[in-house]
């Protein structure tokens, strides 16, 4: 299938500088480490959260690093649009949709060996998670992270070529999208005007179904919900994206 | 190889819209080396990414290699190649993978892309940087690689972006070197744009100029230069009012008005010069050539007329007005369509009047007269002030 192949080709484009260069891989599974080793000690001293902090805690960092990852794709991709380098794919046949996903997948390749440690290392520390549960929790993030990426492409297309608009919108929008959804801090004992922004959003249904399904509970409302979440953020972004690649850049 | 009608596009801009090509119509048969030339903001890069199925136009239709730009885009991008204006490789990864990819982005396998990177690298002589990042290359080398990833796929039609901007005169030289070898070896036909007049008069067979989004011109350049410009020829006197005695020979001789500047100061003469540089019919009587004797300046105040200006078309050529004499200081310059043969006449004429040249010389035109004869300005004065060229994305 070409649209297959098209998005192993960005794939592997995308990867080949990472694997390239080991001392940039080390640095990137060495920022998982330091999460768990900063906050590692936080959580077994008593925190007031619920009776199973790391069952709280590593999904949470997972999902910021998700949401980190497709943004540096957006970022990767602003730099070869205002370089040459975009539009020299462009005017080759490729898969417009494979443009984007093969380098969100190249981010989520980095983000899921990112993953595997954080929770492979978490587990002696106290954290019991639901093997069945971790896979399904990690393709959710693949999906949500599609979308965000896709998302992402989106800004920096319309940010292109001076790419202010990108890193101010980025910088805007991403502590308040982490802050309002209970990634770090439990929102629940939050004033009601703040639990009805934290409904908008997405992140938010991310979070909780993350958080169920690595608990083991694969049939809840909260992993549907979170399902639905990925699904909508992916499928919009994927469409403007491919839109906004269509129109010209 | 290319057919495009009334190609136009604009762009919406904070408080209106730029109109960055208005109508164009290019037939380009297999096998030609065209220039498109023109100034910067003319309208060269959006016309390109047209044409290579980037941009989707405003209005107006193209087939480029057999299919048509906006309803099979594909079709277009598998049949052509594309070197635009910025360089095409990514920072952050080695040469050969970026030829290896790219080969991929055009569905070759992974096998047939490596080879055909090797070849490419050898054939632009980049194989010793196979391994290295673009950023460690020189001007000229990542100009190289940007042809090399162009050519990948062997396409039959090569669209090049200002292939030769911005670097030092030996590397030009060299970027020109594989251009004109891919033609000769492979028949390639290729559409660059240009905004260097040298490069386009001496590489290519045909130019095409463009200016503020139209067609003003399009022929060989000798052709542009013959029914544009035609040639000067340059005499010195002694005094200026040898030289007024000699613009008025000169005026008998080819019947017209002389145009004298006032102040010799350089660039008011220089504009005066080259603003009589036009409007050559050659009369079949002699050397000498018929111009429409209007003053020079109303061919600059209009260049609303010289726009509609087709090369083809050399009878509308008279609509240009301009001086055929012009004298500045103690120096006539006289528009003639063969200097060779009319110096010495001119000369002779001269003897005879008793009027005494001290010097004399003659000048063949450049597309840059071709361009002023067109718009009322030169090439370079229009690069002078530059219109702001956002970043082609
Ligand atoms: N993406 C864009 N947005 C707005 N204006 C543009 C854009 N691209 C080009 N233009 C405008 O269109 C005109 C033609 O530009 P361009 O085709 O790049 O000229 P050239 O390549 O001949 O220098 C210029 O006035 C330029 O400012
Ligand atoms: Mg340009």
């Amino acid at each position: 299938m070409p649209f297959v192949r098209d998005t192993v080709t960005i794939f592997q484009r995308e990867i080949a500088p990472t694997l390239r260069d080991p001392l940039g891989l080390l640095f990137t599974m060495m920022q998982p480490l330091l999460f768990l080793f900063l906050f590692g000690p936080l959580l077994s001293g008593n925190t007031g959260l619920q009776e199973a902090p790391w069952q709280w805690f590593v999904p949470g960092i997972l999902i910021m690093m998700c949401l980190s990852g497709p943004m540096m794709a957006g970022y990767f991709l602003l730099v070869e649009l205002i370089g040459g380098a975009m539009e020299r794919m462009l005017v080759t046949p490729i898969s417009r949709t494979a443009m984007l996903i093969g380098r969100t997948l190249k981010e989520f390749v980095v983000l899921l060996a990112q993953a595997a440690l954080i929770i492979g290392l978490s587990v002696p520390l106290g954290f019991r998670p639901n093997a069945a549960g971790v896979l399904a929790g990690l393709a959710l993030l693949v999906i949500f992270g599609i979308g965000l990426g896709a998302l992402s492409f989106v800004l920096a297309i319309a940010s292109a070529p001076g790419g202010e608009l990108f890193y101010g919108i980025t910088q805007l929008i991403m502590f308040p999208l982490l802050l309002l959804s209970g990634v770090l801090l439990p929102i629940e004992s939050g004033p009601a005007w703040l639990q009805t922004v934290a409904a908008f959003n997405p992140v938010t249904y991310i979070v909780d179904a993350e958080r169920a399904l690595f608990a083991g509970d694969l049939t809840s409302m909260s992993a549907l919900y979170g399902l639905l979440a990925a699904v909508a953020v992916c499928a919009i972004g994927l469409t403007l994206g491919t839109r906004a690649m269509r129109r010209g850049i | 190889m290319i057919h495009a009608r009334g190609l136009t596009r604009s762009f919406k801009i904070k408080g209106g819209a730029v109109e960055a090509v208005r109508g164009i119509d290019i037939d380009v048969e297999a096998g030609q080396l065209v220039a498109f030339l023109g100034p910067n903001g003319a309208g060269k890069s959006t016309s390109l990414r047209m044409l290579t199925s980037l941009l989707p136009p405003t209005s107006g239709s193209a087939t480029v290699a057999g299919h048509d730009i906006v309803k099979d885009p594909g079709g277009v991008r598998a049949r052509i190649g594309y070197i635009g204006q910025k360089n095409g490789s990514g920072e952050n990864f080695r040469i050969r993978d970026e030829l290896v990819s790219q080969g991929r982005c055009y569905g070759l396998s992974r096998a047939q892309a490596r080879v055909r990177a090797d070849e490419v690298l050898q054939q632009l002589d980049l194989a010793s940087m196979a391994t290295r990042k673009p950023g460690t290359l020189s001007g000229g080398q990542r100009r190289r690689l940007d042809i090399a990833l162009g050519l990948v796929h062997r396409p039959d039609l090569l669209f090049l972006d200002e292939p030769s901007t911005g670097l030092d005169p030996q590397s030009r030289a060299n970027i020109w070197e594989h251009i004109l070898r891919l033609r000769a070896e492979h028949g390639t036909t290729l559409f660059l744009t240009t905004h260097y007049l040298e490069e386009a008069d001496s590489m290519a067979e045909r130019v095409i100029i463009i200016d503020h989004g139209k067609i003003i011109a399009d022929g060989t350049a000798a052709q542009l230069k013959s029914d544009l410009a035609g040639d000067r020829i340059i005499v010195t006197f002694s005094s200026e009012s040898d030289a007024v005695q000699a613009a008025s020979i000169a005026e008998r001789m080819t019947g017209t008005a002389p145009a004298v500047t006032a102040a010799p100061a350089a660039a008011s003469t220089q504009a005066a010069v080259s603003a009589g540089a036009f409007a050559q019919t050659a009369t079949p009587a002699g050397a000498f050539a018929q111009t429409a004797a209007a003053p020079a300046a109303t061919a600059i105040a209009d260049p609303v007329v010289s726009a509609t200006v087709s090369a083809a078309s050399a009878s509308a050529v008279t609509d240009v007005a301009g001086a055929a004499v012009v004298v500045s200081a103690a120096v006539v310059q006289v528009r003639v369509a063969q200097a060779g043969a009319a110096l010495p006449e001119y000369l002779r004429a001269l003897e005879a009047a008793g009027v005494k040249a001290i010097a004399a010389e003659t000048s063949r035109p450049t597309l840059d007269d071709v361009f002023l004869a067109l718009t009322g300005r030169t090439l370079r004065e229009s690069e002078a002030t530059p219109v702001a060229e956002p970043a082609a994305v």
